[in-house]
């Protein structure tokens, strides 16, 4: 059973399509890359999965089950883009924002979490006194508190140094890799997403290519796509054990 | 007079009573609107309270029952606010503005209606808590057990829908109807700060006790606490304040609660200077 399975889905705003009967499956234990250039849809895709949006057709199923009807959302963690409440001073110890909408976290396993992302020691520190790179962490730590089957990160890193960017990746890969959690990652960066992705969803409005990432590497329509050299760019990189 | 012979005024006893139940409702729930950028409903629901007031009284309604009959008007307005909000073309305070006009707008007109504005109605504009009868504090004992049992057993949901609505959403919080709790409190409790401080300084029950406790850069529970705290001592002042010196009562509260904004906001600046140094 697919961990998350997609079919005929499309959103529009104003009458004007941003999804198109895009039809996709995430295998349990998965990695999946979510690519495609600005505006294609990517961020608006998993806001649907996760019910922030609403689509107008379309099936989701979470974990086999209607995603209208799915309760098991902490076994979802989302980390989505910069929060805007973080810089206007909202009155949020880090401890608070892990612990955020649940009222059984034990303080144990939230200890834990923030010592693995490197951040214990900023437990009762205010969440808009962090810098971004903290922030992110504090945010990481709430998606990952109650152990989640599945991990969605959509473009997570944009405003992250380099050196902190990798660091969060060999994480979401670590995470993907020692626990079996199906990870998906929304990212633009198509160059480092083959560094970690097995999988990629390449959109643009629609699904423009689905599969793995061998399969992308060897596609005919995808060397046409990006042209030899930058497919091989992004192919050379991808790790494939 | 002795402080203890006030005190045995029935009507003392109310003021006090019921002062202190809305303080601690507006307090709260202004924590949570002012960190979602609503801070100005308060305002606006109170230009609805008077059109709402001023068609209660055009409609020859007892005064012991007013505050009650004006209440559905407000809680539809602001349940109308909240609706415009979630519209991709109104920004929140556009929408706050739209249903503040429209209140401001009938109050002027139903006034004038009734033959212009009559003692009752300015009554309400300036608001006097010395004159609150048991029906309001009975209203208000109810609001205040509704807001303690909205903290207790929705404060996880609130403080996520406050932090970030999509993530809230995504943890599968129904939003929906944390917003339509918060926009039904918030609006009951615009109408019963309008006899704390009358229809012109609701906004400041609701406003700045939290913008106080936001100063102090303290935890989401403690910065409850610190706003219910400024805003029930500033009404226990105000009330004595008001009572001996023979001031208006609705403004001297808001003085206080001023004066508290103040003295947090300079002690802040100030310890920050010293850290500095």
């Amino acid at each position: 059973m697919p961990v998350i399975r997609v079919r005929d889905l499309s959103f529009g705003y104003n009458g004007q399509d941003v999804l198109s009967n895009i039809s996709f499956d995430v295998a349990q234990g998965d990695y999946l890359g979510v690519v495609g250039p600005n505006g294609s849809g990517k961020s608006t895709l998993m806001k649907c999965i996760l019910g922030i949006l609403q689509p107008r057709q379309g099936d989701i199923l979470l974990f086999g089950e209607a995603q209208n009807r799915f309760c098991q959302w902490r076994r979802i963690g989302y980390l989505p883009q910069r929060l805007g409440t973080l810089s206007t001073g909202f009155p949020g110890t880090v401890q608070e924002i892990v612990r955020m909408g649940r009222t059984d976290s034990p303080a144990r396993k939230m200890r834990d979490t923030l010592e693995m992302l490197g951040i214990a020691h900023l437990a009762g520190r205010m969440i808009g006194e962090l810098s971004y790179g903290e922030q992110q962490r504090t945010l990481l730590a709430r998606a990952l508190v109650h152990d989640p089957d599945l991990l969605i990160f959509d473009e997570p890193t944009t405003a992250l140094d380099p050196a902190t960017r990798d660091i969060f990746y060999s994480l979401t890969r670590e995470i993907n890799r020692l626990h079996g959690t199906t990870v998906i990652l929304v990212t633009h960066d198509i160059g480092t997403i083959g560094q970690f992705a097995r999988t990629l969803l390449y959109l643009d409005k629609t699904v423009v290519f689905s599969g793995t990432f061998v399969d992308f590497c060897a596609s005919a329509d995808m060397t046409g796509m990006f042209g030899p050299v930058s497919q091989h760019i992004i192919c050379h990189q991808h790790d494939h054990t | 007079m002795e402080l203890i012979d006030i005190l045995s005024y029935g009507f003392v006893q109310r003021a006090i009573i019921s002062g202190v139940l809305i303080a601690a409702i507006c307090s709260t729930l202004g924590v949570f609107l002012v960190l979602r950028r609503f801070s100005l409903i308060g305002d606006g629901l109170a230009h609805v309270t008077f059109g709402s007031v001023a068609l209660v009284l055009l409609l020859g309604v007892s005064p012991l029952y007013v505050t009650l009959a004006s209440l559905p008007v407000v809680v539809v307005s602001s349940l109308a606010i909240y609706k415009l909000t979630t519209s991709r073309r109104i920004q929140g305070d556009a929408a706050i503005g739209i249903v503040s006009s429209i209140g401001i707008a009938a109050g002027i007109t139903l006034a004038s209606l009734s033959g212009g504005f009559n003692v009752d109605l300015f009554s309400y504009l300036f608001g006097n808590i010395l004159t609150v009868n048991m029906t309001e504090t009975l209203l208000s004992l109810a609001v205040f057990l509704l807001v303690a049992g909205m903290m207790v057993f929705f404060y996880s949901d609130l403080f996520a829908v406050t932090f970030d609505q999509e993530l809230a959403k995504s943890m599968g919080i129904n939003t929906g109807r944390i917003n339509l709790m918060l926009f039904v409190l918030t609006a009951v409790a615009a109408v019963l700060a309008m006899r704390v401080a009358g229809i012109m300084m609701v906004s400041a029950m609701l406003i700045l006790p939290p913008i106080a406790a936001l100063q102090l850069s303290l935890s989401f529970r403690m910065t409850i606490l610190t706003s219910v705290t400024v805003a029930v001592t500033s009404v226990i002042l105000g009330i004595g304040t008001a009572f001996v010196l023979n001031l208006p009562v609705g403004a001297t509260i808001v003085i206080f609660n001023i004066v508290f904004l103040f003295l947090i906001f300079t002690t802040r600046k100030l310890l920050q200077r010293i850290r500095k140094n």
